[in-house]
Parts: structure tokens; sequence; C-alpha cells
């Protein structure tokens, strides 16, 4: 059976398969950066910070529900575009099931090759760091069931 | 394309500067699908087919090792490498062959004084002055020097427009400064230092000074003799060679004294496990085989220049950067970073609510290259409280179309992020 996070990655790949060009691609990823509601500003604080080289993330992640609540944010417009396409897949998923996907639809719409190096390392850390809550609440929802 | 800017400036046609474009073959390239338009030339310069062709030569033809062999090639390369430094000597107008020293770049190049001046000369207590708009290559190397010799940094403050403040220089210019190293040419404003000033002052107190020349290299004609400096630095890659090859030089004075940076084969006269006795300069500070294509080839840029000549470079290139500024400086929300009265080549810049990564994005889809984020000199940017600028920065083998496609780009990336 297909998991809902795959799911979500197949939908986002045929939306970007419409685009005939990169500008329009970023267009879109741009509106849907502009869309992405602003972080609460008590969660703009350093710890919830992914640092990169030209744009930072703020990243705060609590489990509700037994499910994973992202909120994100960034200073730059495409990040929180790029935020945003991360969030539809990964938002309100089971922390075990963050934590072992495959985005396997960063390189099927081409995000990897075509950002600049700077901005693809951006993208990875803040999968990785996702990820990372995801396996810490899992942890701490299992201590405390236990 | 139309252009907004070829009919309100006329640029003097002593150097042809249309056919300059054909000498560098990557302006010609596409990049996205469109044609490249290269305004990152503080990062790096681009390199005529004359550079380009003498690195193919030197691995067909001319590959030895130099210094060493007593054959043929050997004597060769061993020749062109040297020809190089004569070259440099004259190009920055240095008095002596022996104070040009090869490096790997403008960074190994201040790393080295700060290591081996510092040695010596720099001792507990003692201050080390900087500016506030260095690049992190002239601030690092002197921190790892305070940490190690419990020495301090002092830093010379600018005004809002990139200006060095003279009186807080004359202030903080006290008997136990050890060395003052300030760039001649910001690369993040663009603000050309009063240098000759600041080398007057420091050498009546009998202070050394250091220039990091590696932006102004490409744009100034430098004259390290009427500037009286004590050592100035730059890179290769910057004034059309390749990369991984730079200039340390020093005064002979100082040199003489410094210990060797590195050890081993070059630098040395005769070995012993008790003793060896160091070469002489500019050897002594040249350990094992050097970048010898990146030598041979940096004299064939330093040719090309000189073809061209630095006065005109520098003409053309503030041409461009009054032209730049003229077609950007209406876009509503433009803040200018840098707006010293002496400025060259570099245009830095920020929009209201636009993160600078966000247009260098949309205009690198359009073909253009520009520099976004801190340029290396994040206390600058911490200065104007922003997190980056975008950096438009000009050589001379740019042109009005350049300026107007950069022009119709940023108006289109500002159109869709805002």
């Amino acid at each position: 059976m297909v998991n809902s996070i795959d799911n979500q990655q197949d939908i986002l790949i045929s939306e970007f398969e419409i685009f005939e060009n990169w500008m329009d691609k970023y267009e879109y990823i741009i509106d849907l950066g502009k869309e992405l509601p602003e972080l609460d500003p008590k969660f703009k604080v350093e710890q919830n910070l992914i640092k990169g080289c030209q744009s930072q993330v703020w990243l705060h992640s609590e489990l509700k529900n037994g499910l994973v609540e992202l909120n994100a944010d960034s200073d730059a417009i495409i990040t929180k575009g790029l935020i945003a396409l991360i969030i539809r897949v990964l938002n309100h998923q089971k922390p075990e099931e963050i934590s072992k996907a495959d985005l396997y639809m960063t390189s099927r719409i081409g995000l990897n090759e075509h950002l600049s190096p700077s901005r693809s390392n951006g993208l990875n850390s803040m999968i990785k760091q996702i990820k990372m809550d995801s396996l810490a609440l899992m942890l701490k929802n299992g201590r405390n069931s236990n | 394309m139309k252009s907004e800017m070829l009919s309100q400036t006329i640029i003097p046609n002593k150097v042809d500067w249309d056919s300059i474009r054909n000498d560098f073959p990557i302006l010609s390239t596409q990049v996205h699908g469109q044609p490249l338009v290269y305004l990152d030339n503080a990062a790096t310069s681009q390199k005529p087919l004359t550079v380009i062709e003498s690195i193919e030569r030197y691995y067909k033809r001319e590959n030895a090792n130099i210094h060493r062999g007593v054959h043929y090639l050997s004597a060769e390369a061993t020749f062109a490498y040297e020809r190089t430094r004569e070259q440099v000597k004259d190009f920055i107008h240095a008095e002596k062959i022996q104070e040009i020293i090869f490096t790997r770049g403008t960074t190994e190049s201040i790393n080295l004084v700060a290591h081996s001046f510092g040695k010596i000369f720099v001792k507990k207590g003692q201050k080390i002055l900087l500016s506030a708009m260095e690049h992190h290559s002239n601030i690092v190397p002197w921190q790892i020097l305070a940490e190690e010799k419990q020495a301090e940094i002092r830093v010379i403050p600018m005004n809002p427009a990139g200006e060095l403040i003279l009186e807080e220089f004359d202030r903080l210019l006290t008997e136990d400064v050890a060395i003052v190293s300030i760039t001649h040419l910001s690369n993040s404003l663009g603000t050309i230092n009063p240098v000759k000033y600041i080398i007057e002052r420091a050498h009546s107190m009998n202070v050394p000074v250091l220039l990091d020349g590696a932006q102004s290299a490409p744009h100034i004609q430098v004259d390290v003799q009427e500037l009286d400096c004590d050592f100035f630095v730059f890179s290769g890659h910057k004034i059309l060679g390749p990369t991984g090859i730079g200039i340390l030089y020093g005064k002979e004075k100082w040199l003489d004294l410094m210990p060797p940076y590195q050890g081993g084969g070059e630098m040395i006269k005769t070995v012993t496990f008790e003793k060896t006795v160091y070469n002489d300069l500019p050897f002594k500070f040249e350990a094992g085989t050097p970048h010898i294509e990146g030598g041979i080839c940096l004299g064939n840029s330093i040719d090309y220049l000189n073809q061209i000549g630095l006065e005109n470079i520098h003409q053309r290139e503030n041409e461009l950067l009054a032209v730049a500024y003229n077609a950007l400086k209406d876009i509503p929300g433009i803040q200018f970073i840098g707006t010293a009265k002496e400025k060259s080549s570099v245009l830095s810049f920020v929009l209201n609510g636009v993160h600078p990564y966000d247009i260098g994005v949309i205009l690198d889809q359009q073909g253009i290259a520009v520099r976004t984020g801190h340029h290396c000199t994040q206390p600058v940017m911490d200065f104007f409280k922003i997190p980056g600028t975008v950096r438009a920065s000009f050589s001379f083998y740019n042109n009005l179309e350049d300026i107007d496609r950069f022009t119709f780009g940023l108006k289109k990336a500002i159109k869709m992020l805002v």
C-alpha cells in the first residue's frame, strides 16, 4: 500500500510536471512561500534555527495526537516555498513514518540539481532536522507512555 | 535587446571594448538557456583566450619541475616562471625581485605574514589594527595570531557610507600597535580606502602596514613604492589568471627578518639532521614544488592587462559603475550599501522586504550571475544590520547590455518576489 507521504510526494511531482520552465516552477514555489503562515515569534528562537550560508530557517516540531505538527519559517521567500513543499508532505504524519521517509520528490522535481549547492544543502539540512526532531519526539513519546 | 542606456551614455573608444569581449570565450556561453551576464567579478575574473591557451601550451610543451633540473624543459619552465615574477614586480612597481613571493592567493599571503611576521614582531599585549570592512581572510589569521601571542585586535570603525573614520584611526594608532592590516578596496562596499594617509600615519609611529589588494589589483594601478606599504597581497585569479596562485609583496627588510612559513624543498640551501640553512629570498618562503602552471600563466594575464592598461580599465569600470548606479537608483525600496565618495567596481544593495538570496536565484534563472550574501564580511553586514546584500561587481569586459539585462532582470525578480 502506498503510504500517504508518498501519495503527497506523487501529487507534488505531477503538479510540477505541468510547468514548462524553471521560471514558472520558481513562481509557484514563491507563491507557496507567500502563502505559508508566519511562524509564531515565540518559536523564532536560536534553538529552532537552522543556519544556512544564505538564508535562515526556523523549525518547530511538536507531537499532537501522535502526529508530528511542523511549523517553520525563513527570511527568504524561496526557502519558505521549499519549506511549504516539505510541510505539505510531512506535516501531520507519524514520527516513525517521517524518520524513515524517502523524499524522492526532491530529485524527481529537480530541486537538488537545480538549486545552488548552498541552498540545496539548506534543503537537505532542513529535511535532516525534521527527521531528527521526529525521532526525538518518538523516543520522548515512547518514554512517556511506558 | 533594446538598450535603455545606450542613448544616455557615451563611453570613450580609446580601447575597442566590444572586440575585447571576444577574447573571453565564457562571455558567449549560455546559462539556463540565456546568454551569460557575468557580474561576479569581485569573486573571480573570467580568463582571456591567451591565458587559457597558455595553460594548455604549458602542459603540452613546457611541463617540467623548476629550479632544480639541468635539462632543457626544466630550464625553460624556470625561465617562464621567473619571468612572471619580474612581471609582477613591474605590475605593482616593486623595487626588487626578491620582494615578490608566490603564494596560493591573498588568503595564504596574509596567513604567511600573520605567522612569520607575527612570530617575531608581535608581542603579548600589543595591538593588531584592522578595519571594520575587512574580508574574513584579513581577520581570522590575525585572530589566530592574537590568541597565540595574547595580542589584541583593534578595529578602525566606519561611517554609514562605508568610509573609515580617520579620527578614530588616529586615536587607535598607538605606540603598542604591532601592525596595521587593511583592505585597499573593500569587496563588499567598493570603498577605496585612503591608504596613503594611513600608511604615512602608521610609519610616523614606526608601525608597518599590510594592504589587502585582492580587489584593488584588478582595478587600480598599484605602486607599492609610492604607497610605501610594507606588504601588499593579491590573487592571480582576480586579475584574469588561474586560481591557486597569488602574490605576497613584502619589503626586503621585513622578509629578511621573518622566519620561513613552511619547511620543505626549494626553501633550503643545505640540510643536515643537525641544521638546515634556509634559502635566500624569495625562495625562503616558497617551500615545495609551486603552482608552476599558475605562475607561468599569470604572466600571460599580466601581459593582457598591460595591453589594455590599468588606467583605461579603471576608467571603463568607473563608467560602468556609474551607468549601473543610475539604472538602479530609482527602483523603489533600493538601498545602496557602500556609498563612499571614493569607490570602484562594486555595487552592493538591499531591497526593502526582499531577501538578497531570492533575488540572486531569480537573476540566475535569467542567466545573470551576481553574488548574494555576506561576501565573507559578516561584520560589515552586522554593522548595517542586514543579512546580506546583492552585489554586482564589474569588470572592463562588461558592457551596457549587461547592465540593461541586469536592470531588467532585477525588476522582473522584484515583481515576482514582492
